[in-house]
């Protein structure tokens, strides 16, 4: 039992009222009719399973029974944030790859400064903390 | 085009059928525990049917749908999710449903003018109009336990200092939905599928078996 906040109500709701409905961000082929069998089999049947940041589309079945988009992390379950159809996530898989890789960089840098056993994901949660829709 | 839509008017009034709320088998085989019967104490938490209502879906953009509104029913549509706007008698509604969703509840006998009048001032815009009155029915709840009967039936947060008044939501009530919302401090409105008020009234009996729960007879809005 816990909440995922609704972006067309604007406020968070019971997981109940939520139905997962799979991986977000499937583009279609633009021509059907001349592209290859493999890419239109990769279209219809072929989905991510990664290890970590998923982009999954989410419906408020109970509710506005609209679609939307949530960024989730596989491990943690955690939900990172959640966004309209049509709009593009802010927390990507890269975008935290990235964070990490520079916040290993400035502790080598700043040896000195750097606590010990300090973890390289703590610039991640902080950005993860300020955006909208994040759970606890 | 607006003049290929067929749009009846669904009012038994003028016919030889008789017309029957969604409750009245309930009423009969369930029973109607008069306010403050049980215990000769006054009864904490009253339902009551209010049966033969308009109820009028309205789909489309906002800004077209709320002008054709002001125009024909004088009151605008809700602008903010899970919001609700009641005219100065309380008679009618417009409540957001979803970001291109709207319903309207209109006394029963001025459904299919109110329809036709907006249908006729919206022309050709791309909306749609669907009268639900048939498919569902609102019961009403007060006393001074009703939020503890809906805390009973709801994961909603239906504590009265959040739930203000003017809100309405969509929610899980009892295992089926339910659009539960609040017109003024007095008292909430459940709007039940057809299907499941037999289901929702026998809930909400027992729920508010504690509080005394009785069940108000309906003066106002019956065809004869």
């Amino acid at each position: 039992m816990f909440h995922i906040y609704c972006p067309y109500c604007e406020e968070l709701r019971e997981e109940e009222e939520f139905h997962p409905k799979g991986q977000a961000h499937i583009a279609r082929p633009e021509e059907p009719d001349t592209c290859s069998d493999e890419e239109w089999g990769d279209y219809l049947f072929f989905r991510d399973n990664p290890r970590g940041i998923h982009h999954e589309m989410w419906l408020h079945a109970v509710g506005c029974r609209k679609f939307f988009n949530i960024t989730r992390n596989t491990v943690s379950y955690e939900i990172l944030e959640t966004y309209k159809m049509g709009e593009q996530p802010t927390i990507t898989a890269e975008h935290l790859a990235r964070e990490e890789k520079n916040a290993r960089e400035e502790k080598t840098n700043n040896a000195q400064v750097a606590e010990g056993g300090q973890q390289t994901v703590g610039a991640s949660d902080a950005a993860v903390a300020s955006v909208k829709g994040a759970q606890a | 085009m607006s003049n290929s839509v067929h749009v009846y008017d669904a009012r038994t009034d003028h016919a030889t059928v008789t017309a029957e709320s969604p409750l009245a088998y309930s009423f009969q085989r369930s029973g109607m525990p008069a306010p403050g019967d049980a215990s000769g104490e006054e009864s904490r938490a009253v339902i009551g049917e209010r049966a033969f209502l308009g109820h009028l879906i309205l789909r489309g953009g906002a800004i077209v749908l709320d002008e054709a509104l002001r125009e024909v029913l004088g009151i605008g549509l809700p602008g903010r999710p899970n919001s609700l706007t009641v005219d100065a008698d309380g008679q009618r509604s417009v409540q957001w449903l979803s970001p291109d969703e709207w319903l309207l509840i209109v006394p029963g006998d001025e459904t299919f003018g109110l329809e036709t009048r907006l249908r006729a001032h919206l022309g050709g815009a791309h909306v749609a109009i669907v009268d639900v009155s048939a498919g569902q029915t609102l019961i009403e709840l007060s006393g001074e336990a009703a939020h503890e009967v809906l805390m009973k039936s709801t994961v909603y947060d239906v504590d009265p200092h959040t739930f203000t008044v003017g809100k309405g939501v969509t929610t899980l009530f009892a295992k089926t939905s339910v659009i539960l919302r609040r017109p003024d401090a007095s008292r909430w409105e459940l709007i039940v599928r057809r299907s499941f008020a037999d289901y929702v009234y026998r809930w909400l009996l027992d729920a508010g078996e504690e509080y005394g729960i009785g069940v108000a007879r309906e003066s106002r809005h019956e065809p004869q």
